[in-house]
């Protein structure tokens, strides 16, 4: 069985940065497995701009983006393998794949980095009511179909959810010339950035409906209408307040899901909220030398921020087989009101360099509010701010010499003066 | 001239189709819908039953009974999944209990296997059995197969032997005949000397174009089920039922051949048996309900619910006679549950006690087996490989849920009666049952479909001809 210091499941935006800043750090070995015909991942299929502003101080689109990685991971000589398809993971790290070149394969990884990005939440997990009848896509797959494949899925649209796929779709194919119906939002905020509900649907007048749900899907073959209607404070449609949009495509873009079978079978540990594998500051799993970065790890809002996680956890894994990393259990990151997850979950002080980046998301919107910070249940910090709301990631940079006195816990909370 | 014209290629069409293929006849078989297996069979609970069930002396407890025995041998044979998994029926009241040891003596008399369980016993086996069961009987013969794999497989090798399928093709006008009876379809005209309506939720509207004495009418029942993901460990390894009362089988907990659960049904009478649709309050009830038997459900894994649609009659038994008015019309009709578990027996019944009086059945000399299919997933890596070395098709998955390679797809299009939709493809190699929903491999098999039949992408379909799925080319 062939070895290597470093496999990498997954070449899209974080597998690409981990494996060159693993490389930099040291690591020659590497090993990166995508399953699409060539490396970039999704970011194939973003044809719009708006990538690379914090990593390149300029806007690119997906492709473009993508690019500035790949030429660098060939300059380096990083070895990679497309068409290849992971299909086991095991926690003594043995990965099996299979390609049409190879056929079923086995190789033996020192580190193992997972990169394998998310899916998109789809009409069945959420049940919606209905017929079950063509015209019925996530955004993302529509967005394949358009913008890879070359074929308009529909003329008439409607979105569910305000994600930020489903409303750079809703921009997307009305320059394509199809007419986009409104979008409904279950939540009574956006999911989306802003800058894309002001780009993507108030630039075309299309109607965002929040607190709004679908009761309704008609159509045997091809969807031809649905019903949506205003959902209460427990998120329960409201009798009474249905409206019925004329309709031949429904999209989704109601969540994504961290892509995780393959973490599960190696009995890696996952977050309740994240679904994600639960990580110290290192991004290290629960089973040592197994490490994960990007969307697979935890949803993220725009590209960049995975580049950047990718490469904490390439140098990570770098000086894991180097042994510069100590194995200790360190303290645990929580949230407390108002914050739905913190990440890194975990943090062992001696593997932090100078600073800790800790990602948290609010639960709810908050305007003129405050971070608390408290080390082992003490306030230790206050921080002001402005303007809060889930789907953005908040970031609070602590410096190592803050918190090495913590002891078993640091939390942080949402609230108003 | 058709000596034996089947209306309907649902399970009952499908075995009756292969088990006449082995005769020297010649039979037709002919549905509206664009493939074998889409409605009833489609979506059902997957089971089969133990025949502990039906009321006594009705065709549904003997041929149920029967059926079960029927099965093992026939997926054997066919190369499809069965799994005899067992199955509880779980009492949760004082009340529920009486039910249940009316049961017992009904499925002892049956001389079914069937035996009690104390609580701790039943928890030993299915750690996730509710808290609130009082009592649980055990019915080891109890078994589940992939419904559609099974009706397909018995559709290819009877069209594999000379049985004509005509799909897409609606029955419109039935003319009594000197000879027999002429059949005017969407399509075209027909002649065959018997019929054998097998139409499921459309049987009374089939009977209804010949006669004018039709004896009897489907009143149409829904149930709604979820789908979970599989999970890593099994929620159930049996079927577990509640204890039945006079709505049915009442909210079940099933594995699957594929190592998902189904939960459901509910069951709801509605006006045609078209009315498919999923609606919240069935699914809230499914939801309710499904607590009672079985805990630690994690519907966050939900990947999908559907619904079926049931042919119940009037009579409340399977139908299964010559029509009275019209001779050679031969009615199979009101197959509700336990249709998917009696449709061997159901097949072999009518052979047996109608056919055979009325039609010459020599077997045929020559007859050929289907080629199984070829399953990645159940090969060791060395098959694997071989298989690779000579068609890299078998190296690349395309869908990643349910690990299913290009090579697979292309020969479920390819074989008899193979594949031509999406849903047909769905059906057969399962890209798109997985958790994603087909969110990756879909336009992968879009792709496959319109390179091998040779069609543009905007000709594939999801299922019947209406059910168009891309709508323009924006490439130049």
């Amino acid at each position: 069985m062939k070895e290597y210091e470093i496999v990498i499941i997954g070449g899209g935006s974080a597998g690409l940065a981990s494996a060159i800043e693993a490389y930099k750090n040291g690591c020659k070995s590497i090993l990166i497995l995508e399953r699409d015909k060539e490396l970039g991942g999704i970011l194939l299929q973003c044809i719009h701009n708006g990538f690379g502003l914090h990593m390149f101080s300029e806007e690119l689109s997906g492709p473009a983006y993508a690019e500035r990685y790949i030429e660098q991971l060939k300059e380096l000589g990083i070895e990679y393998k497309v068409n290849s398809m992971v299909i086991h993971l095991s926690k003594d790290k043995i990965i099996q794949y299979v390609n049409p070149t190879e056929g079923y394969v086995s190789v033996k990884a020192k580190a193992v980095i997972l990169a394998m990005g998310c899916r998109e939440r789809t009409r069945g997990a959420i049940a919606i009511p209905g017929y079950r009848p063509s015209g019925i896509w996530t955004a993302g797959t529509a967005q394949r179909y358009l913008n890879m494949e070359g074929y308009l899925v529909g003329k008439r649209v409607f979105i569910l959810g305000s994600g930020d796929i489903g409303l750079i779709m809703a921009r997307r194919m009305t320059l394509e010339g199809a007419k986009v119906c409104g979008v409904a939002e279950l939540m009574p905020y956006s999911n989306g950035l802003p800058r894309n509900i002001k780009q993507c649907l108030e630039d075309f007048d299309i109607p965002l409906y929040l607190s709004h749900t679908i009761t309704n899907i008609k159509g045997k073959d091809r969807i031809n209408s649905l019903v949506i209607a205003q959902v209460d404070d427990k998120l329960c449609p409201i009798k009474g307040t249905e409206k019925e949009f004329e309709v031949d495509t429904l999209l989704l873009s109601v969540g994504l899901i961290p892509e995780n079978g393959l973490s599960e079978e190696a009995d890696i540990l996952l977050h309740e909220k994240t679904k994600g594998a639960i990580v110290n500051e290192s991004y290290e799993t629960s089973v040592e030398g197994i490490f994960a970065c990007g969307n697979v790890l935890h949803v993220h809002d725009l590209v960049d921020y995975v580049s950047s996680e990718g490469m904490k956890a390439g140098r990570a894994a770098a000086k894991y087989m180097k042994g510069e990393l100590t194995q200790k259990e360190g303290f645990q990151t929580e949230g407390k009101d108002g914050i739905g997850y913190v990440l890194p979950h975990k943090v062992n002080v001696d593997n932090v360099e100078d600073k800790i980046e800790c990602m948290f998301r609010v639960t709810g919107i908050y305007k003129k509010a405050v971070i608390r910070v408290y080390k082992d249940g003490n306030l230790f910090k206050t921080i002001k701010k402005q303007h809060m709301a889930p789907a953005e990631m908040e970031k609070l940079i602590l410096k190592k010499e803050e918190i090495e006195d913590i002891k078993s816990v640091l939390s942080i909370e949402a609230g108003y003066e | 001239m058709y000596d034996i014209l089947i209306v309907g290629a649902g399970i009952v069409g499908c075995f009756l189709a292969h088990d006449l293929s082995k005769k020297e006849l010649k039979v037709a078989v002919f549905d509206r819908e664009a493939d074998v297996a889409n409605k009833a069979t489609m979506a059902n609970s997957a089971i089969i039953h133990s025949g502990h069930d039906p009321l006594d002396n009705t065709l549904k407890a003997k041929l149920n009974v029967r059926g079960n025995e029927m099965y093992e041998s026939i997926c054997k044979d066919l190369g499809v999944s069965f799994k005899r998994t067992s199955a509880f029926v779980a009492a949760t009241s004082m009340e529920e209990e009486d039910t249940l040891d009316m049961l017992y003596q009904q499925t002892k008399n049956r001389n079914i296997p069937v035996m009690y369980l104390t609580k701790e016993e039943a928890i030993k086996k299915e750690p996730n059995l509710s808290d609130h069961v009082t009592k649980v009987i055990e019915l080891p013969t109890t078994g589940i197969v992939y419904p559609w794999e099974v009706a397909i497989a018995l559709a290819e090798e009877a069209s594999e032997n000379n049985v004509d399928f005509y799909l897409n093709e609606q029955v419109e006008k039935i003319k009594k005949t000197q000879k027999g009876f002429e059949v005017i379809t969407s399509k075209g005209n027909y002649e065959a000397k018997i019929i054998i309506n097998a139409a499921g939720v459309c049987s009374d509207k089939i009977y209804g174009k010949v006669s004018s004495k039709v004896d009897f009418e489907i009143t149409p029942r829904k149930g709604e089920y979820f789908v979970l993901d599989k999970l890593k460990k099994p929620l159930v390894s049996r079927v577990i039922y509640p204890v039945p009362s006079s709505a049915g089988k009442g909210v079940l907990v099933v594995p699957t051949t594929h190592g998902n659960v189904l939960l459901g049904p509910n069951s709801e009478m509605v006006d045609s048996g078209e009315l498919n649709n999923n609606t919240k309050d069935s699914l809230d009830y499914v939801k309710k309900e499904i607590h009672k038997t079985v805990k630690n459900i994690p519907m966050d894994k939900v990947i999908h619910s559907f619904a079926g649609v049931r042919p119940t009659s009037t009579r409340h038994d399977f139908i299964i006679e010559e029509a009275k008015d019209v001779t050679d019309f031969i009615n199979v009709a009101g197959i509700e549950s336990p249709g998917l578990a009696s449709a061997p027996a159901i097949s072999e019944y009518v052979i047996n006690e109608i056919l055979s009086k009325k039609i010459r059945m020599n077997e045929k000399n020559m007859y050929t087996k289907r080629r199984p299919n070829i399953k990645l997933k159940e090969m060791t890596e060395e098959e694997k490989n071989e298989l690779v070395k000579k068609n890299p098709a078998f190296g690349k998955i395309v869908c990643r849920c349910e690990q299913i390679t290009e090579g697979e797809i292309i020969d479920a299009i390819r074989r008899p009666l193979g594949a031509t939709t999406v849903k047909g493809i769905k059906k057969r190699v399962r890209p798109g049952m997985g958790r994603c929903q087909g969110g990756f491999c879909e336009p992968l098999v879009v792709d496959i479909l319109a390179r091998e039949r040779k069609i543009s992408p905007l000709e594939v379909r999801l299922d019947g001809d209406n059910s168009v799925m891309l709508m323009e080319e924006t490439k130049e």
